[in-house]
Parts: C-alpha cells; sequence; structure tokens
C-alpha cells in the first residue's frame, strides 16, 4: 500500500526519534557510572571549588571578556572607518591589520603580544603590565580584526537612500553618520557582535599562555589546574556548566533578536 | 530670516549647461533648464533618459561634470557654497519613501528640524504636527514607518521635508514604487500643495497628474529636453517623433 506523503514524512521522523533514544538510553546504561560519578560528579571536590569557581574564575572570564570586547569595539570602529575611508593608505592599514589578527590562530598573536614583543623592545614583560595586560592587549588585537569587518559590513548595509534622505534635508556628513547610519547600522550588527562577544569569552582561555597569577586564573586554567590538583574531573565540568550559564542566554538572545529583525524587515 | 544671499528676481531653479557623464556614458548632455517661483515642472521620459539625474543634479545628490544649477540665484556647483544650508530650501521626495525606519514619525520630522535648524524640541513637534496634519497623517505621529502603507509613508515623506519649509519641492517618481490603490492619496496631497503656490520639479510617469496640476511639461530623451511646453499640448499634440513613440507606449 502506497503511503501518502504527509505519513511517509511523520514516519522518518518518528525513526529517528526512536533511533536517537535508544542511542541515549545505550549510553546511560552501558556506562560504569560508579567510576564516572565520583570522577566527574564528585560533591566533595565541588564544594571544595566553592565559591572561588565563581567569585575568582567566573569574575575573571567575565571581567577579560568585557576588557577584550570593549577595546575590540573602540579598535573596530575605528578600523571599519578607515577601511571605508576613500583614501588609499588608511584603507591598505586597515585591510592589512584586519587581515593579519583574523589570519592567525589567536592563540599566537597573545603568545607574541606576550613573549615576542617584550624581547623585541628589550623591556621585560612585567614593565609593559605583566601578563594580565598584554594577554588581554593580545585578544584585542584580535577581536578588533573581526569586529571591524562585522562594524563595516553593518554600516555599508544601511541603504543608500538613507544618507540621501538625511543629506537633502541639509544634515552635515557627520550628523547624517551620528543620527542615521550608526544607529541602523549597530541595529543591524547587534546578532553577529554578540556572537563575537561569545567567542571572545570562550578566547579569554588562551589567556594562560602569557602566564597567570592565582588570582587572574579565568575558568579553564582555574579548573583545569584544580583537575590536576585534585585528580578529579569535577572542576572541568563545573568550569564547562559556568560557561554555559553565560553563553546559551546570550546565543538565544542572539537569534531572538534575528527572529525580531526579521519580522521588522 | 537668512536673506543676505537670496536674488529674489532670480529663477526659483536655473540650471545652464548641465552635462553629468559616468565615466565614458554621459547621461545629461547639455541641459538648460529655468523654473520660476510657484511653477509645477513635470519630466518625464523613457527610463534612462536622465530625468532622475537631472533632478538630483539640483540638490546635489549628483555632482554635476559641468555646466551650472542656480538656486535662487546662488551657483550650488561652486565647491565654497555649503550646500548644506542651500539644501534645507529644497525639499526632496524619492521614489523609494526613505523614511529613517527607526525612528517614529514624529523622530522623521523634527530630527532635521532640531540637527538643522536648531529649533526647540517644543517647536519642531509643533511645526511636524502642523505638517502631519497638512498631509492627513496626524493621527500616526507616533507610528514607525514600517507600520505604515506605501501610501501613508511618502505622505510623511512630502511632511518631513516640509518641515524644512522649503522654497521649492523636488519630487522623484514619487508613486512609481507603490500600489496602483495608494497612488491617488499620495497625488492629492502633491495637487494640493501646487494649489499653494509650491515651486515643483516633479519626475513622474503619472500622465493625467501632468496634465491636469502641471504647468509645463519636459519630454527627455537620451540626455536631452526633447520637447518642452504646456502639458496639454504637449500629451495632445507631441512634436518628436521619440515623444510621440514614448506616450503611444504610456498612455
Amino acid at each position: 500500500m502506497a503511503l501518502r506523503r504527509t505519513q511517509k514524512q511523520k514516519l522518518y521522523r518518528y525513526t529517528v526519534y526512536v533511533v536517537l533514544i535508544a542511542i541515549v538510553l545505550w549510553v546511560a546504561f552501558t556506562a560504569n557510572w560508579a567510576k564516572l560519578g565520583p570522577l566527574f560528579f564528585n560533591p566533595a571536590v565541588a564544594a571544595k571549588m566553592l565559591p572561588s569557581i565563581v567569585t575568582v574564575a567566573l569574575v575573571n572570564t567575565l571581567w577579560f571578556t568585557a576588557v577584550a570586547f570593549a577595546g575590540g569595539l573602540l579598535l573596530g570602529v575605528f578600523l571599519a572607518l578607515l577601511k571605508m575611508s576613500s583614501i588609499g593608505p588608511f584603507r591598505w592599514i586597515a585591510t592589512a591589520w584586519i587581515e593579519l589578527f583574523r589570519g592567525l590562530p589567536a592563540i599566537l598573536t597573545i603568545f607574541a603580544i606576550g613573549f615576542i614583543v617584550p624581547i623585541a623592545a628589550g623591556v621585560p614583560g612585567t614593565k609593559l603590565g605583566g601578563p594580565v595586560v598584554l594577554g588581554l592587549v593580545g585578544l584585542i588585537l584580535v577581536a578588533s580584526a573581526y569586529m571591524a569587518e562585522t562594524i563595516r559590513a553593518g554600516l555599508q548595509a544601511v541603504p543608500k537612500g538613507q544618507t540621501e534622505a538625511a543629506r537633502s534635508l541639509g544634515m552635515s556628513p557627520m550628523k547624517t553618520t551620528f543620527w542615521i547610519v550608526v544607529p541602523q547600522g549597530f541595529r543591524i550588527i547587534i546578532p553577529p557582535l554578540t556572537n563575537e562577544f561569545v567567542l571572545l569569552l570562550k578566547d579569554t582561555s588562551l589567556l594562560f599562555v602569557v602566564g597567570t597569577f592565582i588570582w587572574s586564573k579565568e575558568l579553564t586554567t582555574f579548573a583545569r589546574d584544580a583537575s590536576t590538583q585534585n585528580s578529579n574531573g569535577t572542576p572541568l565540568i563545573m568550569a564547562a556548566i559556568l560557561y554555559l550559564i553565560v553563553t546559551i542566554p546570550l546565543t538565544r538572545f542572539t537569534a531572538w533578536l534575528e527572529r525580531r529583525m526579521a519580522r521588522e524587515r | 530670516m537668512s536673506t543676505d544671499l537670496i536674488n529674489l528676481s532670480a529663477p526659483t531653479i536655473d540650471i545652464r549647461g548641465l552635462v553629468k557623464s559616468y565615466g565614458d556614458n554621459e547621461v545629461l548632455k547639455g541641459i538648460d533648464l529655468s523654473v520660476h517661483a510657484g511653477e509645477v515642472v513635470c519630466v518625464i521620459g523613457p527610463s534612462g533618459s536622465g530625468k532622475s539625474t537631472l533632478l538630483r543634479s539640483v540638490n546635489l545628490l549628483e555632482q554635476p561634470t559641468g555646466g551650472e544649477v542656480l538656486i535662487e540665484g546662488i551657483d550650488v556647483t561652486d565647491p565654497d557654497v555649503d550646500i548644506d544650508r542651500v539644501r534645507t530650501r529644497i525639499g526632496m521626495v524619492f521614489q523609494s519613501f526613505n523614511l529613517f525606519p527607526h525612528m517614529s514619525v514624529l523622530g522623521n520630522l523634527t530630527i532635521a528640524q532640531r540637527q538643522v535648524k536648531k529649533r526647540s524640541k517644543a517647536e519642531s513637534d509643533k511645526v511636524a504636527k502642523a505638517m502631519l496634519e497638512r498631509v492627513g497623517m496626524a493621527h500616526k505621529a507616533d507610528a514607525f514607518p514600517g507600520q505604515l502603507s506605501g501610501g501613508q509613508q511618502q505622505r510623511v515623506a512630502i511632511a518631513r521635508a516640509l518641515c524644512m519649509n522649503p522654497d521649492m519641492m523636488l519630487f522623484d517618481e514619487p508613486t512609481s514604487a507603490l500600489d496602483p490603490e495608494l497612488v491617488g492619496e499620495v497625488l492629492q496631497v502633491m495637487r494640493t500643495l501646487a494649489d499653494e503656490g509650491m515651486t515643483m520639479m516633479v519626475v513622474t510617469h503619472e500622465m493625467g497628474f501632468a496634465r491636469e496640476v502641471g504647468s509645463r511639461l519636459i519630454f527627455m530623451d537620451g540626455g536631452h529636453i526633447l520637447e518642452e511646453g504646456d502639458p496639454r499640448e504637449v500629451l495632445a499634440n507631441p512634436q518628436h517623433q521619440r515623444t510621440k513613440d514614448f506616450l503611444a507606449r504610456v498612455l
């Protein structure tokens, strides 16, 4: 008997559900929970992590992200304007900057700023602000390159008619940029900028390459060190949960914004 | 009032030998045209004839390659002229409305008043509401452009231009992007404006409007003004073959 198309689709969907549930159950039943439980979900180790995994590590991660984001945004706006300039050398500088820091692994950039720059300058790193500052500078450089492209795309996505309407009302180029183009451009780039924030949050875990102090450990480094000291995976699981508590609301927020903007169009 | 630069006896718009080219492509090949106070000049012609470029050259949205454009006696092609100041005297209405989508209707009407004319909030609100009343949109002052129909958006766009108290208005195919049933409300606003004595230059495909409201009709083709005269005359009795062919296709 031939199935109707909707019936076929339903049958297909239910098959997928059944297979997925079967896989989950198989993993749950075959896993050796007696061994895995104490290794990864150990209440005693978890109790030892609190509260510093939140009050030190998570707070550091958020601080580093905020600083890198703010710095990257400022530098990114500047680079985007350079890249849109009518003056050739300005555009070339911006393009070179963006291509360089987008093309390199973030960890290499951070490493270079942390160690190569002090050597090249002949000054010890501690005189240049120490590992935290140098690492953050590296992260800002990386962030600025990604954000510059996002910002440029956003500003250029504002229709030309908007500028023409503002200019025809007698508004100067500066006022047109400030009141008409930038507000609309930023509305367009809030979703990609939120994604950039999430990426940066995760990239703060690379700051360990320039060295850390006990007070400057971010989540990943904190959890890794604690994991080694306790020979236990629980701190890593806790760090993972803390990352997700921050990132999932942000990505959901982005998705919501995108849906709302799609409606407005 | 800033009368220092205005020469009242001059034509409102005086275009002399206007040339515009993009690379090798010459779009305007020497246009001479004067528009006097209170005139409604309608410009028609096939697409690519240069009619929009001509209109956009009047307020320098297009930078002319040659020739002069005098607005109330001031040559706007002179690099020393404060173009922003001249533009406040020239209202412009676009085919695609170009309302600012991030601002309410009232915001659209007050932003340039506040930023350019330096009017107080209370005063610019008052002017905005009066202009919305004129175009029958006072009830939508707090709406956002995205919530309005095309016809409503275009009426708001006209009100926005009027808020600067311009001496003349440019219309660049103001009804071409509208659904047929919304064309009438926009033309009605333009007709009222013309009746009140506004100097207007209108690029349009609405032959009915040109015939009934226009004081002069201009037919453009290939970057030239081919024919010019009383709208009823030109439409009923075109002299050039190109004009006849064009009118046969659109009427």
